[in-house]
């Protein structure tokens, strides 16, 4: 029987409120399916659960606060038997005892409709049938359009909610916090060296307005994921950007995931993972991209996306400024910055002079773990990536 | 669809994108961009959502015409004619 905990979504988390369960005791759930809803100072997560299996029994309550580590509900793995009820498996000492160890009285299940019907979570599905709402008329702003309790309450025209703050919004004060534990810290423990590159960018532009030509605008890409897909590329050449430091030496990590800083009208900034950017298409890069960036600025995104970034990209866009020298989010080890693209009087390389979009890529990066010589073949090759936009 | 009415579209998917925004206080004469404070990712959405409604194309090399709310009514008015 495993134990399924309160997990860290970052460096600064110490607590976070349940505020909403998307599966009941009883319901299979596979490795990545989200279980639960948490809110943070980042705004409400979505929890993916690590390993297969049946959820056996809940353990906190909606509406609780509970530190990182507490166990949040018990994991029956695939051929395990069912543990009687009230005998809980010998725990290993777990934190803090603000979990109640008491069941949550439930309320007598209506009928919930089998899988293959409105996909809706538990708490969702007893309002919609307490108060005679059809489920399959509402849209579901859960994990993979799942109708969740603030849907049915919003049908309703009720102002309750499962739980605390804003469940699908976000608290800016709170972001604001967490972000700057995360930078105070960073400079603090972080030896920054910063680098700075600046290219022509000309081909790149070409190369995007001829794809763009053809196509309706769904359909297009933004500079900003050739931007990311370049730095993805990049980094399988230079592991050393691509990591974590933690109990005081490097972790190369396993996948590129990159960490695509993403601002919030109103003053928030995120910096969600994209998986495995490396192996993805443009064309899916994009999409994801556009996905990733509705959903920060709603707040609503899943545990995986804010743990695993193994390096941050950030781009102020067209609206910013010629350079961008960023502050390394720990435990990361570096930080890729793009300037706007800029017309300039640009030497070519048989020495003649003409106006050239041009772009400055930065680095900041983590001197414990890497040095400038290293730092600059990184930016480097970004540039030769970026100068053969078909290969990407 | 009458100019006025293309012109409600406009600031209805604008205010998809910037819901914080008051129609009342948007100077359509500004530049977009600077009243919205809107992105490219924003901007790129925005004229998805125009092109997808209207059910005209709007081709990259036209978005400097859609710089402020009056210019871009005016132009989705006569490529929703043509269409």
């Amino acid at each position: 029987m495993a134990e399924f905990r309160m997990p860290s979504l970052g460096a600064d988390m110490e607590a976070g409120t349940l505020v909403e369960w998307m599966v009941e005791p009883g319901d299979t759930v596979a490795r990545g399916d989200v279980i639960a809803v948490v809110e943070t100072q980042k705004g409400a997560i979505e929890i993916e659960v690590f390993q297969s299996g049946t959820v056996e029994k809940f353990l906190v309550e909606i509406g609780d606060t509970v530190p990182v580590g507490t166990p949040l509900a018990f994991i029956r793995g695939e051929g395990e038997e069912p543990t009687p009820e009230g005998v809980p498996e010998a725990k290993p000492e777990t934190p803090k005892p603000e979990t109640p160890a008491a069941q949550t009285p439930t309320p007598p299940a209506p009928p919930s409709p089998r899988p293959g019907t409105v996909r809706a979570s538990p708490a969702a599905r007893r309002l919609a049938a307490d108060k005679g709402i059809d489920l399959s008329s509402l849209t579901g702003s859960g994990p993979g359009g799942a109708v969740v309790y603030h849907d049915v309450g919003k049908a309703l025209g009720a102002k309750r909610k499962p739980a605390k703050p804003s469940s699908g919004g976000l608290d800016l004060d709170a972001m604001r916090e967490a972000i700057a534990t995360a930078m105070a810290r960073s400079k603090r423990e972080i030896p920054h060296y910063y680098l700075s590159h600046t290219f022509d960018i000309g081909r790149a532009v070409d190369w995007l307005g001829g794809y763009n030509e053809d196509r309706p605008p769904e359909e297009r890409l933004l500079m900003g994921a050739l931007l990311v897909k370049t730095v993805a590329l990049a980094l399988g050449k230079y592991g050393e950007f691509n990591g974590f430091f933690e109990d005081g030496h490097f972790h190369a990590a396993d996948g590129i995931h990159v960490g695509t800083a993403i601002a919030i009208r109103g003053g928030g900034l995120a910096a969600p993972a994209i998986h495995d950017v490396d192996k993805l298409p443009l064309g899916e890069l994009m999409a994801k991209l556009r996905d990733l960036v509705a959903r920060t600025r709603a707040g609503r995104l899943r545990s995986s996306e804010m743990t695993d970034p193994t390096v941050t990209v950030s781009s102020l866009g067209e609206r910013g400024v010629e350079a961008l020298y960023g502050v390394i989010y720990p435990p990361q080890v570096a930080l890729v910055g793009f300037g706007r693209i800029e017309t300039r009087a640009w030497a070519g390389a048989d020495g003649t002079l003409s106006a050239r979009p041009v772009m400055t890529a930065t680095l900041a990066a983590d001197h414990r773990v890497s040095d400038g010589h290293r730092g600059a073949l990184f930016l480097q090759e970004i540039e030769k990536r970026l100068n053969d936009p078909e290969a990407l | 669809m009458t100019p006025s009415e293309i012109k409600s579209v406009v600031l209805e998917e604008l205010g998809n994108i910037a819901p914080e925004v008051d129609p009342a206080d948007i100077d359509p004469g500004a530049d977009l961009r600077d009243e919205f404070d809107i992105d490219s990712m924003d901007f790129l959405n925005w004229v998805t959502a125009l092109s997808q409604r209207l059910e005209v194309d709007i081709p990259e090399a036209d978005y400097p015409k859609m710089q402020t709310v009056d210019d871009a009514a005016a132009y989705l008015a006569k490529k929703a004619k043509a269409a």
